[in-house]
């Protein structure tokens, strides 16, 4: 138990890695007695991982005692703080909405049999993703995420599922082999995989420049970013809905925060401010395109799916706004950089209640045909309500944590005299409200018409949760922008208007 | 040109063809293979970089065995999934116009 106090960033990856060999073991059975101990344990350690963070700064976690060029470091600081709270308060409301999610046929039940493993594998990869501070340990946590993902979108067993699952194994899989070419060139080149020791040896040239354009290629890949999201749409859409949730929420993050990584304390200045005005024009050009495509969708998922490509694209407007402000004597910089991490968080959060509460709906109606939502408004108020929370977030309207984040960018955007990106934004918010309404007007109409099967009330309170998180963080921010100030790199000027 | 740069540039070559085969076969197992011949590109090239001057660096073979492994358990996979797909629609090849349909 002591090492659970003094080292408690080991047990965000010991426990969900432990819980998927157990629960394979298992075999299905006692379900329960795994899944309540792993969300008490994950939140524990991540309270104590944020109280010591908080307590004593960002610091260095060694693996097993072996020193950074030989040993495998995890940094924690306040970046990978918020991404692994954000991975444990969607993957605790996924985990119980899971419980009530699986039917009893024997189908149903082989189904859910594998969702544990996988579920917890994924977990304890994505968190290993947000500690990891090596650019080799982050290919093996990509590579041991993607499978498991993979695995996850073909247990719902439809033709669409597999070859959407086949199509995204196969694009994962090249853009980590993009992405372990150019971690073996920086190897070749400065003979170190740690971030922090290749950071003071990187030089510009030739050579760093190709790694950084294929390490890129791969991220924008396993992110989705325009023109390679294609994948995303039918891999999202079809998986079972709580997967959707972790996938559109979490999964996708996992290359985000990569690159972000890589772009803020990696590559040498000149080289990424020039990357980060084309990350921003095809981040601008994701978000009008997959608005365009949420718009005319016809059914439920693939119309959130969508509108997941859209909201990645604001992730990359980040850069090129991040990068304006850099060195300078104002904020711009690091409200672009908060702006940026708190659409991460809000988006995860609310995409999550989104397709969480899309399965309560499938349940309901046996189908996502966006005409079959007629009246289920007033069946299922407890949804509605949980729907409606998210997409106030989505939309960026006050009070949801997604305007805290669109304000951020915005204000950077127009104080800097940056109107492109300004306008991308606006365009793309009015947008969000027309795809969203697209769902709500249906539900709020009453109409008897159709099935109709009671959803168990574990799965509406899970989506409901998520839902109200998504609020929560709008109404209170600060403590986030706190935590976030912790080994922020200096890069960024005054944080917030405060000298660090 | 010495050997090291030989290796390097057979590597990429290797990379190279394997993503064009990606790209342009239809047939999954085509695709797969394509995959496999790329990644093995790859790791040829990590293990030219790890011969400099008079010892080989030991890192990159642990990482390029690292790799071996995750390849191996990926195709597996792919090749299960693929036979999969092939009981499911009766094709072995990606739907060409269930992709990005709207």
């Amino acid at each position: 138990m002591t090492s659970l106090l003094q080292q408690p960033e080991v047990w965000l990856v010991a426990v969900p890695v432990l819980a998927a060999c157990v629960s394979f073991a298992m075999n299905g059975r006692a379900r329960l007695a795994v899944v309540i101990p792993v969300i008490v344990f994950v939140s524990m350690a991540m309270a104590l991982t944020t109280w010591k963070l908080s307590d004593s700064g960002a610091y260095i976690h060694q693996i097993g005692g072996w020193i950074a060029p030989l040993g495998i470091s995890w940094r924690i600081d306040g970046l990978a703080v918020v991404m692994l709270l954000l991975t444990t308060l969607v993957g605790a409301g996924v985990s119980v909405y899971s419980l009530a999610y699986f039917g009893d046929s024997r189908e149903e039940r082989h189904r859910e049999r594998y969702f544990w493993p996988l579920w917890f594998f994924l977990w304890g990869s994505l968190n290993a993703i947000f500690l990891s501070n090596d650019i080799f340990n982050w290919y093996v946590s990509l590579e041991l995420s993607g499978l498991a993902a993979v695995a996850l979108i073909t247990l719902s067993n439809k033709p669409e599922a597999l070859t959407g699952g086949m199509r995204y194994l196969i694009l994962a899989l090249s853009a980590s082999l993009f992405y372990l070419l150019g971690v073996s060139l920086l190897y070749g080149q400065y003979g170190t995989l740690d971030l922090d020791g290749l950071a003071n040896v990187i030089e510009r040239q030739h050579l760093t420049m190709t790694a950084m354009a294929v390490m890129t290629i791969g991220m924008a890949i396993k992110a989705a970013l325009f023109p390679v999201h294609f994948w995303l749409p039918p891999a999202h859409a079809n998986a079972p809905s709580p997967v959707s949730a972790v996938l559109s929420a979490l999964v996708v993050k996992g290359g985000f925060y990569i690159q972000l990584r890589l772009m803020t304390e990696l590559w040498p200045i000149d080289m990424t401010v020039a990357l980060s005005n084309g990350l921003g024009l095809l981040g601008g050009a994701a978000i009008i395109w997959g608005s365009y495509h949420a718009i005319r969708q016809s059914h439920l998922k693939p119309l959130i799916a969508y509108s997941t490509v859209a909201q990645l694209g604001y992730l990359f407007l980040m850069f090129p706004l991040m990068t304006i402000g850099w060195w300078a004597d104002n904020d711009w910089s690091s409200r672009a950089w908060a702006g940026g991490i708190y659409q991460a968080l809000s988006h995860g959060l609310a995409k999550a209640s989104l397709f969480l509460s899309a399965g309560v709906l499938i349940h309901a109606r046996g189908s996502d045909n966006l005409e079959g939502l007629r009246g289920l408004g007033e069946r299922l108020p407890m949804t509605a309500t949980a729907m409606a929370l998210a997409g106030i977030s989505l939309m960026g309207i006050p009070p949801g944590a997604g305007f805290i984040a669109k304000w951020l960018m915005l204000t950077v955007a127009m104080s800097s005299g940056q109107w492109l990106w300004a306008g991308i934004m606006i365009v793309g918010g009015l947008m969000a409200v027309g795809y969203l309404f697209r769902i709500f007007r249906r539900l709020m109409t009453t109409s008897d018409e159709g099935d109709y099967h009671r959803p168990s009330r574990i799965m509406e309170y899970a989506a409901l949760y998520l839902a109200i998180l998504s609020i929560a963080f709008g109404l209170s921010s600060l403590p986030v922008f706190e935590l976030l100030k912790h080994g922020a790199t200096s890069l960024l000027g005054t944080y917030l208007g405060v000298t660090p | 040109m010495n050997i090291t740069h030989l290796y390097g540039l057979a590597g990429v070559l290797l990379l190279a063809i394997g993503m064009y085969g990606v790209l342009i076969q239809p047939h999954l197992l085509k695709k797969l293979l394509s995959l496999n011949i790329a990644s093995g590109g790859v790791f040829l090239l990590m293990v030219a970089l790890a011969f400099r001057g008079e010892s080989p660096d030991p890192v990159p073979h642990a990482l390029v065995l690292t790799g071996i492994v995750i390849s191996v358990s990926a195709t597996a996979y792919a090749v299960a999934l693929a036979a999969r797909i092939y009981r499911a629609t009766g094709r072995a090849s990606l739907d060409q116009t269930g992709g990005d349909r709207s």
